[in-house]
């Protein structure tokens, strides 16, 4: 059969690196191939050229089996290409019909926009492939998976036969996830072509036709669900093996570190986010909160770190009653923050790396001698934490917003570990991560804990709270529905827990594991 | 002990070189070029006698047009500068009134600097703490009358007093007319923009009513008393060299500024709560206090550019609606990416313009204006870097570009 898509010794250099290398890649009318490598793999690269961002500097692009000149994105779409990008190209203010139509508008005679033609159009596209979506909608009103379907409507009213997607799971919940599944399936049933860009093995495993690995700008192997595990799959990716699996012994914990009670948090709007709540965090083991992103788990960490302010209820960390204290006085009783979103609140991204590294320790000794700051020991903590904790970056004094996701999240892990801590509060630590830094932070904060400090892990991947931590929590509608033992947990309870649909666990003890195993 | 001090000042230059060439020297001063270019071009284009070279012949025009520019140009040099022989012969022949001829325009230009500088450090510092003072103007106009105030009232004071004494009070108005938009953004949420603005026009009025009312001369209609002798700033030459001690005075507080954004903590804390006011809270900084510092501060420095002006160059207020510093110096801190150290070169930039223009005027009769314009355009290109980096194929800058995030309206922070 001939390949609808064909790329033939696709390379692509930019100073100093060699992003594509001879890229050969064949994709064939109906099926879903994942292209999987890490962060700066080279992946991107490859389908910006292919949607004419970049211009190859060798090989040969063919639709159909002719040989075509993509120049810009323009003939990408005349070539039927399309590409869902990570960050949504729309517009908030406008509504779905006119995102989609911006562009390639319809007109009535007298140039007047025929609006309830391309609606019309938009929602024939919606029934064809089941997305659900209302013409009319105002892109800021719509969830973000809804969004997304919105920018594949995009496409396929420009008539695209093959989409790109670029990390399309990275800003989706786990629910929005499996329904965006369904709609790729009904896409391709259709007859559409999909080359889906990721670094999540559990998807690739379990969405996709085809696997191709890209690693160092080369085609480093192919393989097909069936044929691949996620081992061989993630050392492909990385380069060596690597511990999907991460060693821990069983917790042994010791004082009470936080103590959490009655706790209630109102928004401005006087919505309860957080609706009495109680925990204890003790010395030594990780309590994790699982959770469908938007049950409070946000406002949970927030009020706990300062940043907003209780209603009710009693914070109180190492017996300091510290609640509604600034955040400042929180970090100095010894609590570190992984913030949930890092780039809006655990960094500034336009200073350079060393800056950031003592971004909330900036005013002590022996960074600043009382309000003169001391460069040359800014310099060498980065130094040494670039070192420690194996930060890729040219040099401590390049700005942070230069470096990829995973070293940024490391900047910040550098930073909340460096310091002498009795409790962490981690929120989301490896979202959009690869598999190697995941690997990375995972272990870190193992670590951490057999050190004897307390940790809240937060996540909305029920597998890496199921891997981490010592007891689940379990957050729907702002309430804690369950607190349990780690090692009684199965992913089924707890999945109903998080959805709401049960309230309690059976409680059945399961042989004790010491290692779990996960897939990321 | 004198290789120590040499050195030290070597290490100061260095510092302040590194500073000018990290703000992209090069793009500001073909942005400036471009401007020159463009605005010559202008100059030409609105003059009469261009047209009627034009209409003989073709390359009659082009050459009117070209010693037309060049005329502009070196008469905005002259008045600004100097003539260069002129200076070198009055410094030989040791005549003092020669010389005093000879320096004006550049003594005239440094002292027309010195608002321009206080001023653009005062808009530089609120940037960089991510809000945008439009207000210098008026806690200008407040620095200098209540500076003057200050000045006639208290009498028989030694100068040692009562110049700091001035001063003080005309910097605690400016500070005041800061702090209000500062404090209502910090505890309301309401956008600074509107609030400096407004408060341009209660210090306008309030100046104005001032000058026609109490603060009054007995003697002359509006205008307000001389200020007293003992609160004169320290003047370098005799009548009518103007050039006072408040340009040391700017350069310091323009280097202080450099050091206290770049050196300390509290520097750092006003950068960060300029470029993410979310991390800096994260970080545990107090962001409403470093808002309402940064404005209170901000206004205190345009309130000690009015006492300058009041104290070493008018020694009275007289009736007018505004000197245009506070809002040149918008300009000015962009034009030096909110540098103080860079901010010296732009103020001189708007300065020397400023001075030179009036001689310009004289010379050719070309109006005032097409310097406004000349400035608008270099102002436009630094705005819109693109240009410029077409025109003479730049590469893009590789880091972000260090420019605040101003917050918007409604936002608390």
């Amino acid at each position: 059969m001939e390949p609808i898509l064909e790329l033939r010794g696709i390379t692509k250099r930019f100073p100093g690196v060699l992003a594509n290398d001879h890229i050969d890649l064949k994709l064939y009318k109906g099926e879903i191939l994942a292209l999987l490598g890490e962060n700066g793999a080279g992946k991107t690269t490859l389908m910006n050229i292919l949607y004419g961002l970049y211009s190859q500097d060798e090989g040969e692009i063919f639709v159909k089996g002719n040989s075509i000149n993509i120049q810009s994105p323009t003939d990408a779409i005349h070539a039927g290409i399309g590409m869902v990008h990570q960050h949504f190209m729309l517009i908030p203010v406008f509504d779905v019909t006119e995102n989609v139509m911006l562009g390639n508008e319809y007109t009535k005679p007298g140039g007047f926009l025929d609006k309830l033609k391309a609606a019309s159009h938009v929602r024939a596209i919606s029934d064809q492939y089941n997305l659900n979506i209302d013409p009319n909608a105002i892109i800021e009103d719509l969830p973000i998976g809804l969004q997304q379907r919105v920018e594949i409507i995009k496409i396929l009213f420009h008539d695209a036969e093959i989409l790109i997607m670029d990390e399309p799971s990275a800003v989706l919940t786990p629910q929005e996830v499996e329904e965006l599944f369904k709609i790729m399936h009904s896409l391709i049933d259709q007859g559409k072509s999909i080359i889906f860009i990721t670094h999540k093995l559990g998807e690739v495993m379990e969405c996709t036709d085809r696997i191709m690995v890209i690693r160092g700008g080369k085609v480093v192997g192919e393989s097909t669900p069936e044929e691949a595990n996620p081992e061989t799959l993630a050392t492909m990716m990385v380069g060596r093996p690597v511990e999907l699996k991460v060693e821990k012994e069983l917790s042994k914990p010791g004082d009470t570190v936080l103590q959490v009670e009655n706790l209630t948090v109102v928004n401005k709007n006087k919505k309860i986010e957080i609706d009495d709540i109680s925990f204890d965090v003790r010395a030594g083991e990780i309590l994790g909160i699982a959770g469908v992103q938007g049950n409070g788990q946000t406002e949970l960490v927030r009020c706990l770190t300062g940043l907003i302010k209780a209603e009710l209820g009693t914070i109180n960390i190492l017996g300091v009653n510290s609640t509604n204290f600034d955040p400042r006085k929180i970090t100095e009783l010894g609590v570190a923050h992984i913030p949930e979103d890092r780039q809006k609140d655990g960094l500034v991204l336009p200073i350079p790396v060393e800056d950031n590294l003592v971004l909330n320790t900036y005013y002590k000794e022996p960074f600043a001698k009382g309000i003169v700051m001391q460069p040359d020991v800014i310099t060498n903590n980065a130094n040494e934490l670039i070192d420690d904790f194996d930060i890729r970056t040219p040099n401590s004094t390049v700005s942070v917003s230069g470096l990829s996701g995973g070293n940024q999240q490391k900047v910040i892990v550098a930073r909340e570990f460096s310091r002498p801590i009795k409790l962490l509060i981690a929120s989301q630590p490896t979202r959009g991560l690869d598999v190697g830094s995941i690997e990375y932070i995972h272990r870190r904060i193992i670590e951490k804990r057999d050190e004897g400090c307390a940790i809240l892990l937060v996540s909305t991947e029920l597998d890496e709270v199921m891997q981490l931590a010592d007891r689940i929590a379990v957050m729907y509608r702002g309430k804690i529905l369950a607190i349990v033992d780690a090692e009684i947990a199965t992913k089924e309870e707890l999945g109903l827990l998080m959805a709401g649909i049960s309230t309690q666990i059976s409680g059945e003890k399961r042989k004790p594991r010491k290692v779990r195993e996960i897939v990321t | 002990m004198k290789e120590n001090k040499f050195s030290k000042i070597n290490n100061f230059l260095k510092i302040f070189l590194e500073e000018v060439s990290r703000s992209s020297l090069t793009y500001i001063i073909l942005a400036v070029f471009t401007g020159l270019v463009l605005g010559g071009i202008i100059a030409a284009a609105t003059t009469q006698d261009i047209y009627e070279a034009f209409d003989e012949s073709f390359i009659g025009g082009i050459s009117a047009s070209l010693k037309f520019i060049w005329k502009t140009y070196s008469s905005l040099f002259l008045g600004s500068f100097g003539n260069p022989s002129k200076m070198v012969s009055s410094l030989f022949s040791g005549d003092k009134a020669a010389m005093r001829t000879a320096f004006k325009p550049f003594l005239e230009s440094l002292v027309v600097t010195t608002p321009y500088l206080l001023t653009g450090v005062a808009i530089a510092l609120g940037f960089q703490a991510g809000v945008f003072n439009i207000g210098g103007e008026g806690q200008l106009f407040m620095g200098s009358i209540m500076a003057g105030w200050a000045g006639w009232t208290f009498k028989g004071l030694p100068p040692i007093v009562h110049v700091p004494l001035a001063l003080l009070i005309g910097i605690l108005a400016g500070a005041l007319w800061g702090f209000i938009p500062g404090w209502l953004k910090a505890k309301t949420g309401s956008h600074e923009v509107i609030n400096t603005i407004m408060m341009n026009y209660i210090a306008f009025n309030l100046s104005q009513y001032l000058i026609v009312g109490p603060f009054q001369d007995p003697n002359e209609s509006f205008k307000t008393r001389f200020i007293e002798e003992s609160a004169h700033l320290y003047r370098f030459f005799e009548d009518p060299l103007r050039l006072n001690i408040g340009i040391l005075i700017a350069i310091v507080v323009a280097v202080l500024a450099w050091y206290v954004l770049y050196k300390t903590t509290w520097g750092f804390e006003i950068r960060i709560v300029g470029l993410n006011p979310k991390a800096s809270k994260y970080a545990g900084v107090n962001s409403s206090l470093i808002t309402i510092l940064s404005l209170t501060i901000s206004g205190a420095i345009a309130g000690l550019a009015g006492s300058v002006e009041m104290l070493g160059v008018n020694f009275r207020a007289v009736q007018s609606l505004t000197t245009g510093y506070g809002f040149d110096a918008i300009a000015i801190a962009l034009l030096a990416k909110n540098n103080p150290l860079m901010v010296i070169i732009t103020a001189m930039l708007f300065g020397f313009m400023r001075q030179g223009s009036r001689v310009m005027q004289i010379n050719t009769g070309i109006p005032i204006d097409i310097i406004s314009i000349l400035q608008a355009f270099i102002l436009f290109f630094i705005a819109a870097p693109a240009i410029i980096r077409t025109i003479y194929r730049l590469k893009e800058p590789k880091q972000g570009d260090l420019t605040p995030q101003m917050t918007g309206s409604g936002e608390k922070i």
